[in-house]
């Protein structure tokens, strides 16, 4: 598909480069924030939304979409009105960005660029700037605490995620998404487990489990919710916002999600490729296969959020500095040494 | 664990009968009254003699009685330890309403003081933080007197009076 | 009073106003929080936005009855028990005999209560640091104890359900067996309970060693009930000055242990409710065991109430803690003076005591393991 494009007009190229991850990022976002809820309430005994659209609530979302467009626009007097309008589309901006280096299946990715983690991973940091921008630009001393303990959670968990996320480069020996994923096809590994990266050396599993651990902090996901913790801060860096200019945070949220997610995927678990093989095989069963990767990490996540307790601003920077970036590094360096003796 | 008569006997050894009475109704509860002066100084004794050892305070009340153009607080105590309860009160007149305070002999006292301040108009000398409590620094009168008469307007706000 | 605090913290600090409406002030409590960074230097709490006059109204009202719907919206979580204290002490005052049957459904009905108010501070306790979940599962059990509640009473928050040496109406013929069923389905939910929430690490480490309040500053500012057990004071009115007919149960009243933490921490207060709850069950059985099956519960309530001169004080264990009544009367039909010593009122006085120098997230840890209910803070 990626060279089927390119030979339209590059105007148009880029329309339609830019209209597949929205589009995809768009759907995922209504199905998971309905999806969030039902899991939400099967974890807690009950049914979740059950009326809109009939079947199981299913357009529920959709429903609520329409009821936040309609919804009056409120700055705060005391605002600054260009940086507190600005805050939401920059946040969307920047996970919307980062699409653009996720293959999404064989057949597509959206720029091939040869620094793609190096990409994802800088563009992502804009993320950090756009909530303290709203923290502050709100002028409300939650919104102004939410986005300093944001600040500070963001930028100490990017040691850990690009630490872990650099191991699995060391052992790929590309920054190249397509290149990394590629890898990882066939099913070699005792005759019949697929050549995925966390199946290949011990020191990856480790390598994934601090992935993980950091992409929960890093889009804000409980026990790691600290910067919109609705029982501390009200609803942090949000508390000013509403109607579509909170929608737009709940979108880049979720998006941000299912971008980590989907790296998760393309670094750990082989992407596109199918677990049987040459079997279920192809373009299409490539997209459906990483989807599918990245949606159950997603699931993960949520499972997680309605299971556990929130930690403590200090607990938190402990768990990062004093475990996680530590255990990371001595596991880049043991990862290091396995590849030199095998 | 010593009865209310008892305790009025011993404080009345250490202090001497003046500024003392024991009395009460014709049913529930009855209390020594002590001179609103001596309120410290019995409340010190009561809490730290082995033989009291009155470790909580627990409830604290302002009341207000019309007839003898009077306010009173009334001290509930109670030990922990030896397992007695006894009730002091204090009176004082209406024009010069001034106790000393006790939360330096019970913290707990500090918030009940506020009340007692806010609800019927006793002053609690020596009180770190003597302001109302439950109502607004600047409201007018004090709800719990028997002849209190509600403001009309608050700031503006019609109270419904 | 804000231009007071900005003007003593300089630039350094910074002053925030946690409530009136915030999400876990558990009604519309105001704390001043003064900031450094996010450590807390200074808190002063803020009250009164829930005042009603209770004492100002009970003495308005011609009949000493009527204080008793009043008594319900003071600590509207546990209406049962605010009820309970304020009967007994007109009972004492009248010198009434009170029929046995009655006695016993009243303790089953306050220790039904006494769970129902647990579960929803125990449950709001976990939701103010982040587990939603548990919440809901034990609103659920709450929630049996309601329609139990419904079926007796005909109300299911606010009951003026008890009379003075009598009950407003007897309780249904299956009223036994329902309750059996509850204790029966109930006792295996508090160990569930304890998987999901009580020893939790995130949890434990949110609550261990947080709010440590000594034994000595307990008795001080004269703590009571879940809040002076936890910093293991073995002091239950129920047992220590029996009331109504718990000198006849058999059970225990669990302390603080320090057991994750120091004693006196949020988490042994915590913990304190989850094991009342297990005694509440086990009275409860043997009120259901005792309780004679006839008997007319309304035969003993006096037609017109009239105490003789005098005042007394009476205190009963709520679940929050010591709620004290005390009230002077004049002989005339209405009470002279009525004070409710309200437990949560004295808890929240300490809050400056025990939260000073802990993070923001702490403050909400520890005014969730007090459990306070702003509308017996405020009366």
């Amino acid at each position: 598909m990626t060279e089927y494009v390119s030979h339209i007009h590059p105007v148009a190229a880029i329309l339609v480069h830019a209209a597949i991850p929205l589009t995809i990022i768009l759907v995922y976002a209504l199905v998971a924030i309905w999806g969030e809820r039902k899991i939400a309430g099967f974890i807690q005994d009950r049914l979740g939304p059950m009326r809109v659209g009939g079947w199981h609530g299913w357009a529920q979302s959709i429903a609520d979409l329409l009821k936040l467009i309609q919804k009056e626009d409120i700055i705060p007097t005391d605002a600054s009105r260009f940086l507190f309008k600005f805050a939401p589309f920059m946040m969307f901006a920047a996970s919307y960005a980062a699409f653009a280096v996720i293959p999404f299946s064989s057949a597509y990715v959206g720029s091939m660029v040869n620094i793609g983690v190096f990409y994802l991973l800088a563009v992502t940091s804009l993320l950090t700037l756009s909530i303290i921008m709203a923290g502050w630009a709100s002028n409300n001393k939650w919104s102004l605490l939410g986005g300093m303990r944001s600040a500070a959670q963001m930028v100490s968990y990017e040691v850990p995620t690009i630490a872990s996320v650099l191991t699995v480069v060391l052992v790929a020996g590309s920054l190249n998404l397509m290149t990394v994923t590629e890898m990882q096809s066939g099913n070699d590994i005792l005759g019949f487990l697929p050549n995925w990266f966390i199946f290949q050396n011990p020191f990856l599993i480790v390598a994934f489990i601090i992935f993980f651990i950091s992409i929960l902090a890093e889009s804000h996901r409980v026990p790691f919710d600290l910067p919109e913790s609705e029982s501390e801060l009200v609803a942090g860096y949000q508390t000013e916002y509403s109607g579509m200019r909170w929608a737009m945070f709940m979108l880049a949220e979720y998006a941000d999600m299912l971008l980590l997610s989907l790296l998760g995927a393309t670094l750990f678990f082989g992407g596109w490729n199918s677990p049987f093989g040459d079997f279920m095989a192809g373009p299409l069963w490539g997209f459906f296969w990483f989807m599918l990767k990245g949606l159950s990490l997603v699931i993960v996540m949520m499972w997680i959020r309605w299971t556990l307790p929130r930690y403590r601003v200090d607990q938190l920077m402990h768990i990062c500095w004093s475990i996680l970036i530590p255990l990371s590094f001595v596991n880049l360096v043991l990862t290091a040494l396995w590849e030199v003796i095998f | 664990m010593m009865q209310p008569e008892e305790i009025f006997e011993y404080v009345k050894e250490e202090f001497g009968e003046e500024g003392f009475s024991f009395s009460s109704g014709d049913i529930g509860d009855s209390w020594i009254q002590v001179e609103a002066g001596m309120i410290k100084t019995v409340s010190k004794f009561l809490r730290d003699d082995p033989k009291m050892r009155f470790n909580t305070l627990m409830c604290l009340s302002g009341v207000h009685y019309p007839k003898e153009e009077e306010l009173g607080v009334t001290y509930n105590l109670h030990s922990t330890e030896l397992k007695q309860t006894v009730a002091l009160k204090v009176r004082v007149p209406i024009e010069n309403p001034n106790v000393p305070s006790i939360e330096a002999i019970w913290k707990t006292a500090d918030w009940h003081e506020r009340e007692a301040y806010d609800m019927v108009g006793l002053i609690f000398e020596d009180h770190p933080n003597h302001k109302r409590i439950l109502l607004p620094d600047d409201w007018e009168g004090h709800p719990l007197r028997k002849d209190y008469v509600q403001q009309d307007f608050y700031r503006g706000i019609t109270t419904g009076a | 009073m804000l231009e007071v605090i900005s003007k003593e913290t300089g630039n350094k600090e910074m002053v925030i106003n946690m409530g009136p409406q915030h999400p876990s002030t558990h009604g519309v409590l105001r704390l001043e929080l003064v900031l450094d960074g996010e450590i807390i230097t200074k808190v002063r709490p803020n009250i009164g936005y829930l005042h009603r006059c209770f004492e100002k109204y009970a003495e308005q009202m011609d009949d000493y009855a009527k204080v008793i719907p009043y008594t319900d919206r003071m600590d509207y979580v546990s209406a049962i028990n605010q009820e309970h204290g304020y009967v007994i002490a007109l009972e004492r005052m009248l010198e009434l005999e009170v029929p046995e049957r009655v006695e016993y459904i009243r303790v089953i009905m306050a220790e039904m209560q006494r769970i129902a108010s647990h579960l929803l501070g125990i449950g709001a306790f976990g939701l103010d640091l982040g587990a939603f979940s548990p919440f809901l599962y034990l609103f659920t059990e709450r929630e049996k104890i309601l329609d139990i509640f419904e079926r007796v009473t005909g109300a299911r928050l606010l009951y003026n359900y008890f009379a003075v040496a009598g009950l407003m109406r007897d309780v249904h013929p299956e009223f036994k067996t329902d309750t059996a069923e509850f204790v029966k389905t109930f006792r295996p939910k508090i160990k569930e309970l304890n998987d999901l929430l009580s020893y939790n690490k995130i949890f434990i480490k949110r609550t261990a060693n947080i709010g440590v309040l000594p034994e000595k500053v307990a008795l001080n500012y004269a703590a009571s009930g879940p809040v002076l057990r936890g910093s293991g004071v073995e002091w239950d009115l129920r047992k220590n000055d029996p009331y109504s007919i718990y000198d006849k149960f058999d059970f225990e009243i669990p302390v603080g242990t320090g057991e994750v933490g120091t004693l006196g921490d949020c988490w042994d207060r915590y913990m304190v409710r989850v094991k009342e709850m297990e005694q509440s069950l086990r009275i409860i059985e043997q009120a259901l065991d005792g309780m004679p099956d006839e008997g007319d519960v309304m035969e003993a309530i006096p037609k017109r109430i009239r105490p003789k001169e005098g005042e007394i004080y009476v205190r009963t264990e709520t679940p929050r803690g010591e709620l004290g009544y005390y009230i002077i009367s004049d002989k005339s039909a209405s009470p002279f003076r009525v004070k409710a010593r309200a437990p949560s009122f004295v808890h929240l006085s300490m809050l400056p005591a025990i939260s000073k120098g802990s993070l923001i997230a702490d403050m909400v840890a520890i005014v969730g393991s007090i459990d306070i209910v702003l509308g017996e803070v405020d009366r």
